[in-house]
């Protein structure tokens, strides 16, 4: 399925956002998911199904003022 | 005495200097500086996780979200969605609830846009975000922004990173003496004395990140940061003597030897 993960367009097997995150391996980082402009919640990630041409971004924090 | 207490919505914190953690050379300085520094409210950007390499040491390895409250900013951000996007999920990183807004307006400045900064504050307010808003130093601005629910009002001494100190004192003094919410010094402090000053005029806090980051020696400017903070605080609670336009002699006017 093709998706855009952080802007970038790719290839993926996942079917969720839950397996997504594992193939990442980040899960159980301190991120945050947003799928086509809303935030998915945690406790959401395994029920998200992804969907073709889906708009992901997954953020963290970094050094900023 | 008791205790001085910094109050900004529920929050409340004994140190009234706040830190940003950008512009570091690596986050072992990061976390050095901040605890020099004794701040206890940390600023932290929000961007993509890098995908290709996402198991990168984080910010967040070093800066500990038990012992610092971390403060999710919208650096970066140009117009309201953006902010209110970014914002979202920050809330939804780490639950943090106490947040900075900014809303820039150009890259040569990185004024803010007051605009879009008044609509993404009407929004967050909305969905209970307490909400620490850079603005620029313009009472009216920031009475609107406290009028909309802001928890404290940012303005800036000069523009971010400039390290010019001050621009218009007069005008920071003008919003301290309206606000019923915090104010804070958010940019344009460049060294200890610019911190004081600040404090000296009224300001509830400041906000300081590169006078720190870019010093040559990172740890001893937090300290220096540090302790203009508080001397300045306390000159202003102790209150200044009046500025006179001729001498007044510190020693008494009489019994000297030759009367």
């Amino acid at each position: 399925m093709r998706i855009y993960l952080n802007g970038e367009m790719q290839q993926t097997d996942a079917t969720s956002i839950s397996e997504l995150i594992i193939g990442l391996a980040i899960e159980g980082r301190m991120i945050a998911v947003e799928r086509n402009l809303e935030v998915v919640p945690k406790s959401l990630y395994e029920h998200t199904q992804l969907a073709e041409d889906d708009r992901i971004e997954i953020v963290h924090m970094i050094g900023g003022g | 005495m008791s205790k001085d207490i910094f109050k900004v919505g529920t929050h409340t914190f004994t140190s009234r200097l706040i830190v940003g953690s950008g512009k570091y050379c690596d986050f072992a300085t990061t976390r050095d500086a901040t605890d020099a520094a004794e701040a206890e409210l940390i600023t932290v950007a929000i961007r993509r996780v890098n995908i290709t390499d996402p198991g990168k040491e984080n910010l967040l390895d070093y800066i500990d979200p038990e012992k610092y409250t971390i403060l999710p900013n919208t650096a970066g951000c140009f117009n309201a969605e953006d902010a209110v996007r970014t914002l979202r999920l920050g809330r939804e990183a780490g639950g943090w609830n106490l947040v900075k807004l900014e809303v820039l307006g150009d890259t040569q400045t990185l004024y803010p846009n007051v605009v879009e900064t008044i609509k993404a504050a009407e929004v967050l307010v909305a969905e209970d975000f307490q909400v620490m808003v850079y603005t620029n130093d313009d009472p009216i601005v920031a009475t609107r922004l406290e009028e909309i629910g802001c928890v404290a009002v940012m303005p800036l001494g000069n523009p971010i990173g400039s390290g010019r100190g001050l621009a218009n004192p007069f005008n920071i003094r003008v919003i301290k003496e309206r606000a019923n919410v915090p104010v804070v010094v958010d940019a344009g402090i460049g060294t200890a004395s610019d911190a004081a000053k600040a404090m000296e005029l009224g300001a509830d806090a400041v906000l300081i990140n590169t006078a720190i980051a870019e010093a040559k020696d990172e740890c001893m400017m937090a300290r220096a940061m540090r302790d203009a903070v508080r001397a300045g605080r306390q000159a202003h609670l102790a209150g200044r003597m009046p500025k006179r336009a001729f001498a007044s002699a510190s020693s008494p006017s009489e019994g000297y030897i030759w009367d």
